[in-house]
């Protein structure tokens, strides 16, 4: 699918061009009154705050920032609704509680009309002020990107994600670095089953869907390393296809990312190591820029060095870590489409240090 | 009085219980086989349901010890994807909803004056296929060890293509669960149009639709929403068996087909379906609280009409389950705004639950005890509901634990624990005999406390991030604490199930039948009859005069109901086998396909064959004296 672009019904237009309303009720709740408060209640104390943790609490970007603010509009209403239900219903429990000794039948009221009319109306009020900063966050975040928004194509596969940079023409994977305060548009797309894409501090969250291409639109705020994984169910490891954000300042990110694009030099396709890696057949699936392996099948591997995790963020990116996946990647991550190709030890004993040495 | 035309003693025992002394055990199994009683057919839902619904907590405690600890390998990933896509399957079309169909079974025809529902057989072929349908979802567990592919389900219960596509689910996994699913499908629509009817037609006189009790009420609705959007998910599993064995495209993209096209057809069905689950609960809620309250249910028809608006408007927020797929911001919005809607005759419900309990006299019994749980616990699901109904925040929320949070404290606290309350309360009437009143209490405490162990701390570790459907998870992310718990709040709700079901085996053993016709005081029509009633119900139709014609008469508050005087005929079919046949004639023809799967000419043979036995069940069934 497309861009859905900005295609409002007269409905939501009239009610998102209503400028002051949706403002003033995002005002209501005060970013720092649920950001502060709501940790100290208690949720957010065992749900783990600080580190790179995968918290919906903590938002570092204009997109996750302003779901925290209608989170927390709700939050109110739904803590004030559970108190007057509960209320109500304890208080009664207690008041009204059978004796044993009644001789007459309690007053037989069969309803009340203003009654009715009255718990009928009054959510209709609270819902409003629900929906419409909601309808206008709708439209707000899902507007076309700006013209210098960074590009990201994001493809889920199973079970990793590549992630391409058309601006500086390379292809990462399970690492994806963004420049601090830039707009970045992460074009999300899957060619095998669906994944989802879900960054909780920085992107929130949207569907990988084949055949499609959804958007995501952020604006990050703090530079550092956020976490991410899958959330829709994509069969075997899905629960070990994770990946990282990190938000770097411009400089830094554009200094990785030109390092990135740049292809290994001359003496690496002579090397060693890349005949080890030529001989075990891993370029039937995986590229290394500057050499003749040209497959994308798997993750891109021109500067698999640098990355910090292995095997979609499973595995800290060490010699000993590489020598696991490559004896036999599916005890790893089960179901893993790369096959256990039988190395021999000294095949693996050279083909390590080659991969480390991509930086 | 009436004497009944057909109470032959010998095919229709006059306990429903249990087979009288000088039975042989043979006929008496037969006797439940051949049956088409309204009642033991209720019966037969309701053992079947909790037998499944312990096959399915069965599983929900393995997913439990898996998830305990970070890193645990219990079972293998594909095994668990496997146990949990089964735990939802089961507790869905095997659990909750032929657990709400006993008490349709048993109730309705007793609610509304009848003798039994309008097309009894075809009630009978409607257990006997859902009956099918939940052997055929479940025998992958046993063939597993011998065949040398994958044959559990384990695509999830919402089964998204294109995972479920040949390409990524080459075993039969999939084909069983289609197969499953069309034969319940089958059965579900069958006993929707018979309850619609008998709804309609066999009313006691004078009871007009807003006389009619609220239980029922409930039914009617539901049964409208199963025979609508059943065949919403028939056309999406044909789709899928199509693209499986024929290499049609309706949902691969690169043929020209599109995924999401599964998720409209899936949710189309699946949030009616929600609303299948939920609202037989609140029929049921809206029974017992009058009862112990001693007072009416307060604004009945706003509690009718709120029912029959959530029906309505369930048609119309299928697409809150897929906020995330990028549908657009005008559908978006659309569909929050509807979703919020739903908000308003929910909240209607409760407000009136609440006024109803006020004032009263409480009298806290163990079906009371549930009922007052289900409006707190299912209070705390609406509420959670509301914050995803709101698009951006289902951004951070949709498929993380703080859904899975969300929707079990509308099935668990709200359907199951309305469920139980119905046993509690209609227990004396099925069976003569009254549960445990102590051992209710402790039952009730172990269930509450156990679900709000299990499920309160879900919502945390959603909010911290937790995807579902994960089978490990890492440490140092905040979320090992809250899985401990849950873990343990699992096994109290365990020991509270073995308890319910150790006390049910109890007291349908014991002999004396105290019950008496109306234990409890309450209003409806089923508490004219004996407890347990005959085989024909009534031995005279009622007249009825009000909503609440027993407790309005016993009170003298107004003349309630009356048994005209005279006699009566009165048509009982007699039993018969045909039902069991022709279910099993369309299980096997479905189940065809499954084997086609894997050999096509096998198939095509087994599918004839099938045809051929399906012909001469309809056939014997039309020609068989008695009808």
């Amino acid at each position: 699918m497309n861009r859905p672009g900005f295609q409002p019904s007269v409905v939501w237009l009239t009610l998102s061009t209503v400028p002051a309303l949706p403002r003033f009720l995002r005002m209501l709740v005060p970013r720092f009154f649920f950001a502060r408060l709501v940790p100290l209640i208690g949720l957010c104390l065992l749900a783990g705050c600080g580190g790179s943790t995968m918290s919906t609490f903590e938002g570092h970007s204009d997109l996750t920032k302003e779901i925290l603010d209608i989170y927390g509009v709700i939050f109110w209403i739904d803590l004030a609704l559970f108190l007057l239900v509960q209320g109500i219903l304890i208080v009664a429990v207690v008041k009204f509680r059978a004796t044993g000794k009644e001789t007459t039948l309690p007053e037989q009221v069969h309803g009340n009309l203003p009654m009715e009319i009255g718990w009928t109306v009054a959510p209709v009020v609270l819902l409003v002020i629900i929906t419409v900063p909601t309808v206008s966050l709708i439209f707000e975040s899902q507007a076309q990107a700006k013209d210098d928004a960074l590009v990201v194509n994001a493809v889920g596969k199973q079970w990793w994600f590549q992630f391409g940079y058309p601006e500086y023409d390379f292809e990462t994977a399970n690492e994806m670095h963004v420049p601090l305060g830039r707009q970045v548009d992460v074009r999300l797309q899957s060619d095998n089953v669906i994944h989802a894409f879900w960054a909780p501090q920085i992107a929130a969250k949207r569907d990988m869907m084949p055949g499609r291409v959804n958007h995501i639109t952020f604006t990050a705020d703090k530079v550092g390393e956020y976490m991410g994984q899958c959330a829709e169910y994509c069969a075997d490891s899905h629960a070990l296809m994770k990946f990282r954000i990190f938000v770097d300042t411009a400089e830094d990110f554009d200094k990785w990312a030109k390092h990135q694009a740049s292809a290994q030099a001359e003496p690496v396709a002579a090397s060693a190591g890349f005949q080890a890696f030529q001989g075990a057949t891993c370029v039937a699936c995986h590229a290394i820029e500057g050499t003749s392996s040209q497959s994308r099948i798997g993750p891109d591997l021109t500067h698999v060095g640098s990355r910090g995790l292995i095997a979609s963020g499973i595995l800290e990116n060490n010699e000993a870590n590489l020598r696991l996946w490559l004896k036999d990647p599916a005890a790893i991550k089960p179901g893993s489409k790369m096959p256990n190709l039988n190395l021999t030890d000294e095949q693996i004993n050279t083909i390590v240090p080659f991969l480390s040495s991509l930086k | 009085m009436a004497t009944p035309a057909h109470a032959d003693p010998a095919v229709h025992p006059a306990s429903t219980a249990a087979g009288s002394e000088n039975q042989s055990y043979g006929a008496w199994l037969l006797s439940w086989i051949m049956t088409s009683d309204h009642k033991r057919i209720g019966i037969l839902y309701g053992l079947s349901a909790l037998f499944f619904f312990v096959l399915g907590g069965i599983e929900a405690l393995i997913i439990r010890t898996q998830l305990a600890r970070p890193g645990l390998h219990v079972v293998d990933p594909a095994t668990y994807n496997a146990l949990f896509t089964m735990h939802g399957t089961t507790m869905i079309f095997l659990g909750v909803m032929p657990f709400s169909a006993a008490f349709f079974n048993y109730l309705v025809p007793l609610q509304i004056g009848a003798r039994d529902v309008i097309f009894p057989r075809l009630n009978a072929f409607s257990f006997w296929l859902f009956l099918c349908g939940g052997i055929i979802l479940n025998v992958p567990f046993v063939l597993t060890p011998f065949v040398d592919m994958r044959v559990i389900p384990d695509g999830g219960w919402f089964g998204y293509a294109t995972l479920t596509e040949k390409e990524y689910s080459p075993g039969a996994s999939i084909d069983f669960w289609v197969c499953g699913l069309q034969i319940l499908g089958i059965a579900s629509m069958a006993a929707g149009f018979n309850f619609i009817v008998t709804i309609f037609n066999l009313r006691a006189p004078g009871m007009t639709l807003l006389r009619m009790p609220v239980f029922t009420w409930m039914t009617l609705v539901v049964q409208f929403l199963v025979v609508l959007s059943f065949p919403c998910i028939t056309i999406a599993l044909v789709l899928l068996l199509f693209d499986r064995q024929f290499g049609t495209h309706f949902y691969i993209p690169e043929g020209g087909g599109d995924p999401l096209l599964w998720q409209h057809l899936f949710w189309l069905f699946g949030h009616p379906e929600v609303y299948i689950l939920i609202l037989p609960a609140m029929g049921i809620v809206s029974e017992v609280l009058p009862t112990f309250s001693r007072k009416p249910l307060f604004g009945a028809p706003f509690v009718i009409f709120s029912g029959i608006t959530i029906g309505l408007l369930g048609f119309g927020v299928w697409s809150h389950h897929m906020f995330t797929t990028g549908l657009g911001a005008a559908a978006d919005a659309s569909f929050a705004v509807t979703t919020m809607l739903i908000a308003i005759p929910t909240g209607v419900k409760i407000f009136n639950w609440l006024a109803t309990i006020w004032g009263g006299q409480l009298r806290l019994t163990t079906a009371m005890l549930f009922a007052l749980g289900f409006v707190c616990m299912f209070t705390m699901g609406g509420l959670s509901g509301i914050m995803h109904a709101s698009p951006p925040v289902d951004l951070q929320q949709q498929d993380s634990y703080f859904v899975v949070a969300h929707f079990h404290y509308v099935l668990f606290g709200g359907a199951v624990f309305g469920l139980l309350a119905g046993i509690y309360y209609w227990f004396p009437k099925m069976s003569g005999r009254f549960l445990s009143e102590s051992w209710g209490r402790v039952i009730f405490g172990l269930v509450f406390v156990g679900f709000n162990t299990t499920f309160f701390p879900m919502h945390i570790v959603g909010a911290a991030g937790m995807p579902r459907r994960i089978f490990t998870y890492e440490a140092g992310l905040g979320w090992e604490i809250p899985n401990m718990i849950e873990t343990a709040g699992a096994f109290i709700i365990a020991f509270g199930v073995l308890f319910f079901i150790i006390d049910l085996i109890r007291c349908m053993m014991a002999k004396e039948m105290t019950a008496g016709p109306n234990p409890w005081d309450a209003s409806s029509l089923e508490w004219v009859c004996d407890s347990p009633p005959k085989v024909h119900n009534f031995d005279i139709t009622p007249v009825v005069y009000s909503d609440r014609p027993v407790f309005d008469k016993t009170h003298g508050l107004g003349p309630g109901y009356s048994l005209p005087v005279g006699h009566e005929h009165i048509h009982i079919p007699p039993p018969s086998l045909r039902p069991l046949f022709l279910a099993i004639a369309v299980a096997w023809f479905l189940a065809s396909w499954l084997i086609a799967g894997q050999a096509m000419m096998l198939g095509v043979v087994s599918a004839l064959l099938a045809t051929a036995f399906m012909l001469y069940s309809c056939f014997s069934w039309f020609l068989e004296p008695g009808h």
